[in-house]
């Protein structure tokens, strides 16, 4: 089982947009969409809302993403209204970053509230950052590698997504290039193209194992 | 009359939804300027939407009654934020109702401060943010100090809510899709506190 995920847009090209996007790296999580009226209008559907979030509980949650105002309004009187509200939570993040984030954090099976924080890009940051100067707690390992990028697109979305979910497996802060590679949305903020050298860091107890792991994911360049 | 029974509920809403057909397209002219044009529209549809169900009420409904199920016609098929927002008005107004046969001055108020209360908690708007909340909360105020007669308490409510509506044209939008223009918005009346005032003003005239 894995959290849902709702995508609630005034357009319903839009919701579907999302599902279709968020959707490519995350097929076994259920997104579903409540994008326009009850009539095909532009506008949110309370009916719709309550249906999907109904459709995406698999029994772990389900967080919604939304688009303009009133779509959060739609959705916040949903929850008011279902019998478990506590296991649904409105994320707020941008709709079509936010849902990719959370999907990939939902696919990786993180539970209810480290998807919410993975779209709302909170996720915790490194607790040794590279070259922040920081002590390492003790017993502490790190670990570095530095490799040239020959994926023909780049880290982007896809391959972005298995590096997260690599870097998340292990009891180690992972980053790349500095930034916190659980984050997808801090790592395909880099823009890391192909051809470029790339620097992994990692420091805590499985330091080693994760950038070992990770090394094997360049080297088969990311499953591409 | 002193007090107010369902059937007064009833008639207040079958002449909201008439006026809101008339007044359709000038609502919707309000919002054109400032948000996404279909304010009139929506809410026609909403009212509409109840004019069809308030058959299936029993024949004498509990003003609670009546506000329950103008409240989740309103949400399931307005299709703008005046459907949640008026929806948890209306169903924080029922609950405050409950099952009395008649509201007096007092529980007019009651429902009325609910009613405002809910559309605080959903929209998040303060006084001033230019929504339907700057001709609620005057509103509410008015027919708190009008005295124990309830017909004097909706006329003051209405009166405070259409005076409410008209001192959001020179503000700034805090709240809501003119909220996105910034000063572009100074000059219009916000079409939500338009409607609160005519939701009021009918209050008013059906007791």
């Amino acid at each position: 089982m894995t959290v849902g995920l709702v995508i609630v847009s005034h357009s319903a090209k839009i919701a579907e947009g999302v599902v279709e996007l968020a959707g490519q790296m995350a097929a076994s999580v259920a997104i579903v969409a409540a994008g326009g009226t009850d009539d095909g209008g532009i506008g949110t559907s309370f009916d719709k809302v309550q249906a999907a979030l109904t459709a995406a509980e698999s029994g772990d949650g389900v967080v919604v993403l939304c688009d303009l105002g009133s779509a959060v309004l739609t959705a916040e009187t949903a929850v008011d209204l279902v019998d478990a509200p506590e296991r649904i939570r409105i994320a707020d993040a941008p709709i079509v970053e936010g849902a990719v984030a959370a999907a990939v954090a939902a696919q990786g099976g993180d539970a209810l509230d480290a998807v919410v924080a993975a779209a709302e890009d909170r996720v915790a940051q490194p607790a040794a950052p590279a070259g922040a100067g920081t002590a390492l707690p003790a017993g502490a390992d790190t670990a570095r590698l530095e490799v040239e990028l020959e994926n023909e697109h780049g880290l982007h979305a896809r391959p972005a997504a298995e590096l997260v979910r690599t870097a998340a497996a292990f009891d180690a802060a992972v980053t790349v290039e500095g930034v916190d590679a659980t984050s997808l949305l801090r790592v395909l903020a880099l823009g890391l193209d192909r051809g470029r050298r790339i620097t992994f860091e990692a420091s805590g107890p499985q330091a080693a194992q994760a950038i070992e792991a990770i090394e094997a994911l360049v080297r088969a360049r990311f499953g591409e | 009359m002193t007090a107010l029974d369902g059937a007064w509920t009833r008639r207040w809403f079958e002449g909201v939804a008439a006026e809101v057909s008339r007044r359709k397209g000038e609502l919707t002219a309000l919002d054109r300027a400032i948000g996404d044009g279909d304010h009139g529209e929506n809410l026609d549809r909403g009212f509409q939407a109840v004019l069809g169900k308030l058959d299936a009420l029993d024949d004498a409904p509990t003003p609670g009654a009546v506000l329950k199920l103008v409240a989740t016609t309103l949400i399931s098929t307005v299709g703008g934020a005046a459907g949640p927002l008026y929806g948890t008005a209306f169903l924080k107004g029922a609950m405050a109702a409950g099952d009395r046969a008649e509201l007096d001055a007092a529980a007019l108020v009651e429902v009325l401060t609910a009613a405002r209360d809910g559309i605080v908690a959903r929209g998040k708007a303060e006084p001033n943010d230019k929504t339907m909340v700057d001709a609620w909360t005057p509103a509410v105020e008015a027919a708190r100090s009008a005295g124990g007669d309830v017909r004097a308490a909706l006329s003051a409510a209405a009166e405070a809510a259409a005076a409410g509506a008209v001192a959001t044209e020179p503000l700034v939008a805090h709240k809501g899709r003119a909220s996105y223009l910034g000063e572009r918005a100074v000059g219009h009346r916000d079409p939500g506190a338009e409607s609160t005032a005519l939701l009021l003003r009918v209050a008013a005239e059906t007791a």
